[in-house]
C-alpha cells in the first residue's frame, strides 16, 4: 500500500519502563500490524545457571524479574526440593504464601498506576504507588530489603515473620484495603477510563487459548487458569479460586487485577491466621539429579521452570518460561485495528515484562 | 554561580533508560516520583526525551544492543549533562558479569559520573546520587 507508516514504539518510550520495540505499521492513525522486536535486555540468565551452582542459583533467579523476584526463587525452590525429594516445612509453605501474595500485590499496585499512567491519569498513578509504598515497608521490615527479598531457600525459608511483624502486617493490610476501596472505583467506574479501555484491544476467548496467553490476560477472556489451583506452598489448603471476567478488553483485564488485589489481601490473612508453628527451614540432603517441571502463577500468569542435573553440584539445563513471552502474540493480535493513542494502554494491558520474557 | 546554572540545579529534568536491569532498580527510580519520595520537590521532573533532559539515569547491565541506544539516547542530550549510573548491574555487571551477553558497567558505553551502588538501590541512594551529580554539573 502507498500512504502506510511505519513508527517505532520504543525502545525508550515514556510509557515503558523497559526496553521494547515495536514497529508499528500505521495507516492514517489506525495501527495495520506490529512486529515486536526483543533483545535489548537479554543477559543470558539461562547459560550463567549451569555456570553457577546451585544452590548460588537463588539469587540468579531472584533477579530474572526485580518485580515478582520472590515468585521466580519460590519456582527455582521447589523444583530442586522436588529433585532432592525433600518437603519444605509447613511453617516455611505458609511464609512462601504470604511473601508470594505480597508480591503479586505490589506488582498489581505497580501495573495499576502504570496503566493510569498510560491514558494520562497521572494523579491515579500517584494513588497507587502511595498504597504500594505501605507493601514496600512490609517487605523492608521482614526481610530488610524492598526489591529483591531472598528470603526464599531451597528446603524453606530464609527468614522467619516474627509475631509482631506478622501483626503489623495485619494492620497495613486493612490500611492497603481501606486505600483500595477509595481508588479502585476510580479506575473501574470512572466515564473517562471506561472511555480508553472498553471494548479496546480485544481479543476473543479461542484467540487467547490459541495463541497461548497466560495470567491475567487469559482470564480475562473467562477461562478459569491460575497455577495456584495446582495447590503449591500452602495454596491447596487455602482454599482458592481464580478470578475470572468474560469481555477480554483492557477494561476486564484491570477489572481482574483490581479482583485479584482484594484476593492476595484475603489470602495473606488466611495464611496468617492459620499460620503453624515449626521449623522454617529444611537441611537438603545430596544433590539434584534428574530432570523435573515446576509451575508457579506469578503476578503476570504462568511461570515454568525446567530444569535438568546429574547429581553434581551445577545443573545441566534451566529453561525459564514466563508468562509475557507467552502473552507477546495476543498483545500481537491485539493491535491490528487500534489507534496510534490506544498503543500504550493496549500495551501496558498486558503487564510487560521484558527482563522475566528475554532473560 | 550565574543565574542560568542556578536556575539549572533547582529543575534538573531526569531521563530514564534501562540498559538491561531486572527492573528492581527501575521501580525504584519510578519510586523516586511518587508521593512518599517526591523528587518533585527538588525540582526533578521525568521526562521522555532526551532532547529535555539534563540528568541521564541508566539502570542495568549493557548488552550490545542496548548500548547503541543508550549512547544514541546521550548524544541526543544538551550539554552539560550528566549520567548517573543505578545499581550493582550498571557498575559492573553485577550478578550477571558473567553472563554472556554483558558489556559489564555502562561506563563503557556513557562517561559516567555518579555511581550509585545495590541491589536493588534505595529511592534515597538514587536521589542522594541525583543530587551530588548535579553538584558535579555546576562544576563544569
Amino acid at each position: 500500500m502507498s500512504n502506510r507508516t511505519v513508527i517505532p514504539f520504543g525502545p525508550q518510550h515514556p510509557v515503558l519502563p523497559e526496553p521494547i520495540q515495536l514497529k508499528l505499521e500505521l495507516q492514517d492513525e489506525t495501527v495495520v500490524s506490529a512486529i515486536p522486536h526483543i533483545g535489548y535486555v537479554h543477559r543470558g540468565i539461562e547459560k550463567a545457571a549451569e555456570r553457577m551452582e546451585y544452590t548460588q542459583n537463588v539469587f540468579l533467579v531472584e533477579r530474572v524479574c526485580g518485580i515478582c523476584s520472590f515468585i521466580h526463587a519460590l519456582c527455582y525452590c521447589q523444583a530442586i526440593e522436588q529433585l532432592q525429594n525433600i518437603e519444605a516445612s509447613p511453617r516455611a509453605k505458609y511464609l512462601r504464601v504470604i511473601w508470594s501474595e505480597l508480591h503479586r500485590l505490589h506488582s498489581h499496585h505497580l501495573w495499576l498506576g502504570l496503566f493510569a499512567d498510560a491514558f494520562g491519569y497521572e494523579s491515579l498513578f500517584m494513588q497507587f504507588w502511595r498504597n504500594r509504598e505501605m507493601l514496600m515497608d512490609i517487605f523492608d521490615k521482614t526481610a530488610g530489603s524492598r526489591v529483591i527479598i531472598s528470603t526464599c531457600a531451597i528446603g524453606g525459608t530464609r527468614r522467619d515473620i516474627s509475631d509482631v511483624h506478622l501483626q503489623e502486617i495485619l494492620d497495613t493490610l486493612d490500611e492497603v484495603e481501606k486505600q483500595l476501596d477509595k481508588t479502585l472505583p476510580v479506575i473501574l467506574n470512572d466515564y473517562t477510563v471506561k472511555k480508553r479501555t472498553v471494548g479496546i484491544g480485544k481479543i476473543t476467548r479461542e484467540q487467547a487459548l490459541e495463541l497461548g496467553a497466560a495470567g491475567p490476560v487469559l482470564r480475562a477472556n473467562g477461562v478459569a487458569q491460575d497455577m495456584r489451583q495446582l495447590g503449591y506452598a500452602a495454596y491447596g489448603e487455602l482454599g482458592f479460586e481464580p478470578v475470572t471476567e468474560n469481555d477480554g478488553d483492557c477494561y476486564a483485564r484491570a477489572k481482574v487485577r483490581a479482583r485479584e488485589c482484594y484476593q492476595s489481601v484475603e489470602l495473606v490473612r488466611k495464611a496468617i491466621r492459620q499460620l503453624p508453628d515449626g521449623e522454617i527451614l529444611t537441611k537438603p540432603k545430596g544433590r539434584p539429579k534428574g530432570q523435573v517441571i515446576s509451575r508457579v502463577e506469578q503476578p503476570r500468569g504462568e511461570l515454568l521452570y525446567f530444569l535438568s542435573a546429574d547429581g553434581t553440584n551445577r545443573l545441566d539445563r534451566l529453561r525459564i518460561r514466563t508468562p509475557t513471552f507467552a502473552n507477546v502474540p495476543p498483545l500481537v493480535a491485539m493491535l491490528p485495528g487500534c489507534e496510534l493513542a490506544d498503543v500504550p494502554v493496549i500495551v501496558l494491558s498486558i503487564d510487560p515484562c521484558i527482563s522475566c520474557t528475554e532473560r | 554561580m550565574n543565574i542560568l546554572q542556578k536556575s539549572r540545579a533547582k529543575s534538573p529534568w531526569i531521563l530514564h533508560y534501562d540498559a538491561g536491569a531486572c527492573n528492581g532498580c527501575d521501580i525504584e527510580i519510578l519510586a523516586c516520583l511518587t508521593p512518599v519520595y517526591d523528587i518533585e520537590r527538588f525540582g526533578m521532573v521525568n521526562v521522555g526525551n532526551p532532547k529535555h533532559a539534563d540528568v541521564l539515569l541508566v539502570t542495568g547491565t549493557c548488552n550490545k544492543r542496548s548500548a547503541r541506544v543508550l549512547k544514541n539516547l546521550y548524544d541526543q542530550m544538551p550539554d552539560p549533562k550528566v549520567v548517573v549510573a543505578v545499581g550493582a548491574c550498571a557498575l559492573s555487571g553485577g550478578i550477571f558479569h558473567e553472563c554472556y551477553n554483558v558489556l559489564q558497567g555502562v561506563d563503557g558505553t556513557v562517561p559516567v559520573d555518579v555511581y550509585v551502588p545495590g541491589c536493588a538501590a534505595r529511592p534515597e541512594a538514587i536521589m542522594e546520587g541525583v543530587m551530588m551529580a548535579l553538584e558535579k554539573m555546576n562544576q563544569r
